[in-house]
C-alpha cells in the first residue's frame, strides 16, 4: 500500500504528494500528519501538490481540513505549486479554502512558513526557549 | 451523432474512483482535449464516482467517445446505481448541501465543469447520471 512520506526541515514538515490519492490514503495522510505536527511541535507544514492532476472536494476537504488542525496545533499549512489546470477547476467547482494559504512553488512557500513562523531566511529556526 | 467505442466499469471502492480519473484522463488525451478540459472532465468524474460509491451504495459507469455529425468529438460518462435515490433532486444541487460529511459541491460542481448534465433520480429508484464534454 502506498504511503506519502513527510520530511522534516528545521521546523518545518515536508509532503510532495506523487500519488494519485485514493480516498483512504487521504484519511490516512491527515491523521499521520496531524501526530507528527504535534510530535516535532512543527512551525509549518508544506504540501506541495505540483505533481497534482486532479483536486475534487475530497482532496479539498482533505487539505482544509489539515491546515484548519495544524492551526489548532499552532503550525501554518502553505499548499505550494497549484497547476494552472487545478485553479481553474477548483474556482469552477466551486471549492473555496479559507484555511488554507498558497505559494506558487516550494521554494515561495518555505519563505512563507518561515516569514510566518518569525524564522528569518537561513536561520536554523532552533531558538532556546528562556528558563 | 455515433458512439465510436464504448466500455464498462465498476465502482465499488475508493480505488475505482482512481481508475476512473486515470481512464477519463487517458482517453481525452488520446482524443486531443485540453488539459482544461481533461482537468474539468477528470474532477467531474471523482465526484460523481464518489457519489455512486458513498450514496449509492456502488454501481456502474460507462465511458463513450462520441462523434457528432460536424464531426465533433465528446465524451459522455453515465453514471448508474441502485442506491435510495435523491429525493429533492434541486436541494442536492445547492451548493453546500450535503447529507454525509461532504462540502456539498459535487453535483452543483460537476454540472458547471461539464458541458451537458442529465440527472434522473428519485425516492427508491437509484440514480443515473450523464455528463458530457465535447471538444
Ligand atoms: N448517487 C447518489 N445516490 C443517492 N444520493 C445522492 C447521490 N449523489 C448525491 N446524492 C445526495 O446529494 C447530496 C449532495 O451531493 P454532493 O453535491 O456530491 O455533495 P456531498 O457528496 O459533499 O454530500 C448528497 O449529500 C446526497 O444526499
Ligand atoms: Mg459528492
Amino acid at each position: 500500500m502506498d504511503t506519502i512520506p513527510i520530511l522534516q526541515l528545521d521546523d518545518f514538515l515536508l509532503i510532495s504528494i506523487q500519488v494519485e490519492m485514493h480516498d483512504r490514503l487521504a484519511l490516512q495522510l491527515q491523521d499521520e500528519l496531524t501526530e507528527r505536527v504535534v510530535k516535532t511541535k512543527a512551525k509549518g507544514v508544506l504540501i506541495d501538490i505540483s505533481s497534482v492532476e486532479t483536486v475534487d472536494s475530497f482532496m479539498g476537504r482533505m487539505l482544509g481540513n489539515i491546515a484548519l488542525m495544524t492551526q489548532l496545533l499552532g503550525a501554518e499549512t502553505v499548499v505550494a505549486g497549484i497547476r494552472p489546470a487545478v485553479a481553474i477547476t477548483i474556482v469552477e467547482l466551486g471549492l473555496s479554502l479559507p484555511n488554507v494559504r498558497t505559494a506558487l512553488n516550494v521554494n515561495s512557500g518555505m519563505a512563507m512558513l518561515r516569514q510566518l513562523a518569525g524564522t528569518s531566511v537561513g536561520g536554523n529556526g532552533h531558538e532556546r526557549q528562556p528558563e | 451523432m455515433s458512439v465510436s467505442q464504448s466500455e464498462t466499469a465498476q465502482i465499488q471502492d475508493s480505488e475505482d474512483i482512481v481508475r476512473l480519473r486515470q481512464r477519463v484522463r487517458d482517453v481525452m488525451k488520446n482524443e486531443g482535449f485540453s488539459l482544461v478540459d481533461q482537468t474539468k472532465m477528470v474532477t467531474a468524474a471523482s465526484e460523481l464516482a464518489r457519489n455512486t460509491l458513498i450514496y449509492g451504495g456502488g454501481g456502474t459507469v460507462i465511458l463513450d467517445i462520441l462523434k457528432s455529425q460536424v464531426g465533433r468529438v465528446g465524451l459522455r460518462l453515465f453514471f448508474e446505481d441502485h442506491g435510495p435515490g435523491i429525493a429533492d433532486i434541486d436541494q442536492a444541487l445547492k451548493d453546500g448541501f450535503t447529507t454525509g460529511v461532504g462540502l456539498g459541491l459535487g453535483l452543483g460542481g460537476s454540472k458547471r465543469l461539464v458541458n451537458e448534465f442529465v440527472i434522473d433520480s428519485g425516492p427508491d429508484a437509484g440514480t443515473r447520471i450523464t455528463i458530457t464534454r465535447w471538444r
